[in-house]
């Protein structure tokens, strides 16, 4: 079964980016330009493995989004990765702490996020 | 001839130079093709040395005995790539079924744990593993933990005590609750903790010469190191990773290394994705 990511950031370039990474993983990717809409998509109904996660958007941010999906046990198998410019240690605590899964910090390329991914158990050969 | 465009704006005379300098003194072969890497790890000393050119430092080579500046181009060879948890699965393993199973058997009679990182450049390697250790045995604090960590170049080992590290450095490979958890952040640097930096002991060591130092040990890294050397090097440093190793211990070597057709007295063990060799048979001769 093809397996789902969501990218949520409200950067068109990064979204274009990050998709183009999870596709070449196998990953059939949508795209969200804030925490609330990716709560949306995921309110629809589909299920998804695995979302990337900005910090800083318009209308709710990352770390709103990362509470708001652990508080429904139904998305308790989705994987949340922040990937985000904020780059304090308390930041990322809190992230860690509300239900993220990992922590990717901007700037990074490719394989940075390929291992992060991997500690996840996502990996490059999958598909 | 096809070497000599390789050697990019080294002249044949001064690549065959260095690459003599370095098989003797760190047993790294180097084929025709590295002339460019060369050149470019030269460059840098080249031109905080004043020489003005890679010719101009080579011909200072030439010239002088062995000293400040020859080794800087040693160190400068030695390829020092490395990061936290590089791979992963060699790390899964040892917090999943390695360490496990070496803790039990230990419990009950030494309580002590001896492993070695052959080539751990600028520390990653070594601290990765002692956070393994600080997250798998609870009551680490009354085990012994012998954690050794070892390279060629003296530059690296300084940089790898001050367990000070970069962004980049830790946004690679490195679980973040293991980053919140272990390390302090000081602007754009990321200092780990005394927890996991006191646990490593690091010192200067050529992996072909005399291995005064390394004790009896459980586990043995030499991940991506013994693609530098030439056949019979590896065949020497693997005889000589038997005799130390334990005979319930283990090598881990690089996702793309094996001991196979190097050394049959090891036995390839596999845990998970990756694979572990532990000495076999007549090990220790």
């Amino acid at each position: 079964m093809t397996k789902k990511a969501l990218v949520i950031d409200d950067s068109r370039a990064m979204r274009t980016i990050l998709s183009g990474i999870l596709g070449g993983l196998g990953y059939e990717v949508q795209g969200a330009e804030d925490g609330g809409r990716a709560l949306d998509i995921l309110n629809a109904g589909e299920l998804f493995d695995l979302a990337l996660v900005d910090w800083n958007m318009p209308q709710m941010t990352g770390y709103d989004f990362v509470c708001e999906v652990r508080k429904e046990p139904r998305f308790a198998d989705l994987r949340l990765v922040m990937v985000t410019t904020e780059t304090e240690i308390s930041r990322m605590s809190e992230a860690l702490e509300a239900g993220a899964d990992e922590y990717i910090m901007k700037p990074f390329n490719k394989e940075m996020l390929l291992e992060k991914l991997m500690l996840l158990g996502v990996e490059a050969d999958r598909g | 001839m096809r070497n000599r465009a390789e050697t990019s704006d080294l002249t044949q005379v001064d690549f065959d130079f260095v690459r003599t300098l370095v098989k003797q003194h760190s047993s790294i072969s180097l084929d025709d093709s590295k002339g460019y890497l060369i050149s470019s790890r030269l460059l840098p000393i080249a031109r905080g040395g004043g020489f003005g050119s890679v010719a101009a430092l080579i011909a200072h080579l030439r010239s002088r005995p062995h000293g400040k500046v020859h080794t800087e181009v040693l160190e400068a060879v030695a390829t020092t790539e490395t990061s936290f948890f590089r791979d992963f699965h060699p790390y899964e393993a040892l917090r999943d079924q390695v360490i496990p199973d070496l803790i039990r058997k230990r419990r009950e009679s030494t309580r002590m744990l001896s492993i070695w990182s052959g080539a751990c450049s600028s520390g990653q390697e070594p601290y990765s593993v002692a956070m393994v250790l600080r997250q798998v045995i609870p009551d680490i604090d009354t085990w012994t933990i012998q954690l050794l960590a070892s390279d060629f170049s003296g530059a690296m080992i300084e940089r790898a005590r001050k367990g000070v590290f970069k962004q980049l450095e830790v946004n690679r490979g490195l679980p973040a609750h293991l980053l919140v958890r272990y390390f302090d952040q000081h602007g754009v640097s990321w200092w780990l903790k005394d927890e996991v930096k006191r646990m490593v002991t690091f010192f200067q060591q050529n992996l072909d010469r005399e291995w005064t130092r390394i004790p009896q040990v459980d586990l043995v890294f030499l991940r991506n190191v013994l693609i530098y050397f030439d056949v019979e090097t590896r065949r020497r440093i693997l005889r000589k990773v038997r005799r130390h190793l334990r005979p319930d211990g283990f090598l881990v070597m690089g996702a793309a290394e094996t001991t196979l057709s190097l050394d049959d007295s090891f036995r390839r063990v596999q845990f998970g994705r990756a694979a572990f060799y532990q000495p076999g048979e007549g090990s220790g001769q």
